[in-house]
């Protein structure tokens, strides 16, 4: 009972990050910093499915913890290389 | 036996959890893309470490299921987080996203304008907006 009590808090504090997030992401100045806090997001996504999968007591979803590290970081990388480039692919040339 | 992996699980899962909380607060309240990417970057890492080991350890005490696909996650978010945050204030730095206003020393810029100024000639080109940037226009 205190356990799962615990863990729904521990779901609010994330969910009250991702809401700093999202201010960020509104605000930002900068495009840098709203691919930063998209990036943090999916972060924070990543242990609340963790959390989630405690709370739930299942195996089901350690597979997507993997794949939305993975995804994450591969948007954030093509979002810096056409902030830094202005393309995501170059040409050979 | 079960007690004990109760207590290291939400021990841990609640450390995870507040440095996350400690991370976005950072992310609200510094001045400038480099001091909030120092704050999102760093203990949000340290935030989801956290709670995924402590989910691998409660499962690892309660169910005796090691979970190798969680073992991957951990690895590949310490390994590939601080990279992204690496590669994003390179491209704002690159893009003269201004610091913030207290800052006292720039040592990057020095070497930058030297070596790695390579569109020098098409200086005009980088159009400097109000905190934003615009991508250069590639031919």
């Amino acid at each position: 009972m205190i356990f799962e009590t615990l863990m729904i808090i521990a779901l609010c504090l994330l969910v009250v990050a991702i809401m700093c997030n999202l201010y960020r992401i509104v605000k930002g100045p900068s495009s840098a910093d709203r691919v930063q806090a998209l990036d943090s997001v999916g972060i924070n996504i990543i242990a609340g499915i963790a959390v989630f999968s405690v709370f739930l007591h299942t195996h089901a979803f350690f597979d997507l913890i993997l794949l939305i590290g993975i995804l994450s970081f591969i948007g954030t990388t093509a979002f810096a290389k056409f902030l830094e480039r202005g393309v995501v692919i170059e040409r050979k040339r | 036996m079960s007690g004990s992996g109760e207590v290291i699980g939400a021990v841990l899962i609640l450390i995870g959890a507040i440095f996350s909380v400690i991370s976005a607060i950072g992310n609200v309240r510094l001045p400038d893309v480099y001091t909030r990417s120092h704050a999102a970057s760093k203990s949000s890492t340290l935030g989801v470490l956290s709670t995924l080991m402590g989910t691998l350890l409660y499962f690892l005490i309660l169910d005796g299921y090691f979970s190798i696909r969680l073992i991957l996650g951990i690895f590949f978010v310490f390994l590939t987080a601080p990279v992204a945050a690496h590669m994003i204030c390179r491209s704002a730095y690159r893009h003269h996203v201004p610091l913030a206003e207290s800052t006292v020393q720039d040592e990057l810029k020095d070497y930058y304008m030297e070596n790695e100024n390579l569109d020098s000639e098409d200086e005009e080109q980088v159009e400097v907006v109000e905190g934003g940037i615009k991508p250069l226009t590639v031919d």
